[in-house]
């Protein structure tokens, strides 16, 4: 080989080396300047009253966002009852049962529900209860959410519990367990904390969506009591607040986007943990 | 190699069938992987509390007939199986298919422990039978640790994790779990495939001691361990069982041209 060769060589090792070292830099950059900027304006305007406080009316400083928090987490606790089971219990259906045309067109058509746009869901929501009902409520928000939960909670169940060896679970049947047993005492539980870990992140997913929220349980500067009022959630408000003409709205709107991303990193580290405790328990 | 010599120590106590009660016949048995046919026509009997090995090379089907005993091969999509396995002369395949799994256990080739601890492990078998007092349980447990020789290891950690073990040490406990529902037969697929030889010597060892409560089937790809701890021997070639005796017979005598050079090492 000449000279000439290898200089060429290692000219295109070192310009491929950068251009993906740049690709990468960027891709991580752009979460830190989100933070870092996030933290400088929503942090200086954090306190006690954001999240113990209702809004105050126009023109009133002040007032936190208690009502949006609460919201929030009541509308995730819908859409996890409605995710949760259904995602989970049609993972064990796919991963341990189902034939493999049927499989393959549930497989698809999850695929495809993931892939819907989150404000059709949304429409659905709105469709099935706001428009019966005739108002606006939590109900229909927490099912819009969860259904967007699905199609992840189905898949990712799936995958955990495929993901359980085969001879684990023809140890259980060389004991005389049945099917059923061999999966509900041995399979779900070895792959117990991998799907409590996607259900985490499918969670933090669709906390911080808005589009589905907007027409169903379309916002609320009170309280809401109850399942069948409109109600507050924190990416409604951001929304709201962020394209108000007010100044301190605007700050309070950096102070919720900080609270979001805040809770959504948490879940993700935790989720992460237990998985890792997982693997070093193997 | 001309002499039929292995110049491999052979169990003592093989002799002849004198004495020996059938526990598992299989008649005329054939089974299919889709339309690969692994086995054909497959008769034997397994006598009781004794040791029986099957050898052959890879592929032979020999560990298909071990599966075929405890009918774990149904769980193979697009498997077929014809003729007769009788377990104390009831057809296995008109039995209840946990129970011929409670009565037949089984051990495999590599080690899976479930992700429990040893305790769990153990007690599993129990549990899914039906095994409602906790006393009892822990007793069930101890004795089947002590039966696997294992007990001395692990009294002092029964709740941590079973994949603490070291790799022997999980075999054994597989086999303590196996044990724990009282099987009257148990089969080990090539239970030492994966062990050093100290682990390897524990497990034969353990084997000696198992025959007198129960009766054993090996699967084994190292003909001396055959020699051994087994008393009777099935050489398999092919999917057909080529000629099954006394280990004695099989390692010094063997009537076959086939077996003879398989186990003087000119083959396989």
């Amino acid at each position: 080989m000449t000279s000439f060769h290898l200089l060429r060589r290692k000219a295109v090792n070192a310009i491929m080396l950068s251009v993906t070292a740049l690709c990468t830099l960027f891709a991580a950059g752009t979460l830190v300047f989100i933070l870092g900027y996030l933290f400088v304006h929503g942090a200086k305007s954090l306190n006690w009253d954001f999240f113990t406080k209702l809004p105050t009316p126009v023109g009133e400083t002040g007032g936190g966002m208690a009502n949006a928090i609460v919201g929030s987490a009541k509308l995730l606790l819908l859409a996890s009852l409605i995710g949760v089971p259904i995602g989970f219990l049609g993972g064990v259906y796919l991963a341990e049962f189902g034939g493999s045309t049927f499989s393959f067109i549930v497989r698809y058509t999850t695929d495809l529900l993931n892939g819907v746009p989150s404000i059709v869901m949304g429409i659905f929501a709105y469709t099935l209860i706001v428009l019966p009902q005739k108002h606006f409520s939590t109900l229909a928000g927490g099912l819009a959410l969860g259904v967007m939960m699905i199609p992840i909670a189905i898949r990712s169940s799936e995958e955990f519990l495929r993901g359980v060896p085969l001879a684990l679970r023809e140890g259980a049947m060389a004991l005389g367990a049945s099917k059923s047993k061999s999966i509900w005492t041995v399979v779900v539980p070895a792959a117990k904390h991998g799907i409590m870990t996607g259900i985490m992140l499918n969670l933090a997913r669709v906390a911080g969506e808005t589009a589905p929220l907007l027409f169903t349980s379309f916002g609320n500067r009170f309280w809401s009591p109850g399942w069948e009022q409109p109600t507050s959630a924190l990416p409604v408000m951001i929304f709201t607040y962020a394209v108000a003409p007010y100044d301190d709205w605007h700050q309070q709107a950096w102070s919720a986007g900080f609270v979001l991303l805040m809770l959504v990193l948490s879940v993700n580290i935790a989720a992460r943990l237990i998985l890792s405790k997982r693997v070093a328990a193997r | 190699m001309g002499s039929i010599d292995t110049g491999m120590q052979v169990a003592p106590e093989a002799k002849p069938s004198a004495g020996a009660v059938s526990k598992l016949c299989a008649k005329d048995l054939n089974f299919h992987y889709g339309s690969f046919q692994a086995l054909r026509g497959i008769s034997m009997e397994v006598y009781d509390k004794r040791v029986t090995a099957f050898i052959g090379p890879s592929g032979c089907g020999k560990s298909t007939f071990l599966r075929t005993l405890n009918r774990m091969n149904e769980t193979v999509r697009h498997s077929r199986v014809e003729g007769e396995i009788l377990l104390d002369g009831e057809n296995i395949f008109k039995l209840e298919v946990s129970q011929v799994r409670r009565r037949v256990g089984m051990v495999f080739q590599r080690s899976n422990p479930f992700p429990k601890s040893i305790f769990d492990n153990v007690a599993y078998g129990l549990r899914i039978n039906g095994y409602p007092n906790r006393a009892a349980l822990r007793d069930s447990v101890e004795q089947s640790l002590r039966r696997a020789a294992l007990w001395e290891e692990v009294k002092d950690k029964l709740h941590q994790s079973a994949y603490g073990l070291s790799g022997g040490q999980q075999q054994r406990l597989c086999i303590a779990r196996a044990l724990a529902v009282n099987p009257e037969v148990l089969l080990l697929d090539e239970p030492c495939s994966a062990l050093d030889p100290i682990a390897t010597a524990k497990i034969e060892d353990l084997i000696f001691q198992l025959k007198d409560s129960c009766t054993i089937v090996i699967v084994t790809h190292n003909m001396q361990q055959a020699a051994r701890v087994a008393d009777y021997t099935g050489f398999f070639l092919l999917g057909r069982l080529i000629e099954f005796d006394s280990t004695t017979v099989i390692f010094k005598t063997p009537a076959k041209k086939e077996t003879e050079d398989y186990v003087t090492g000119r083959f396989g």
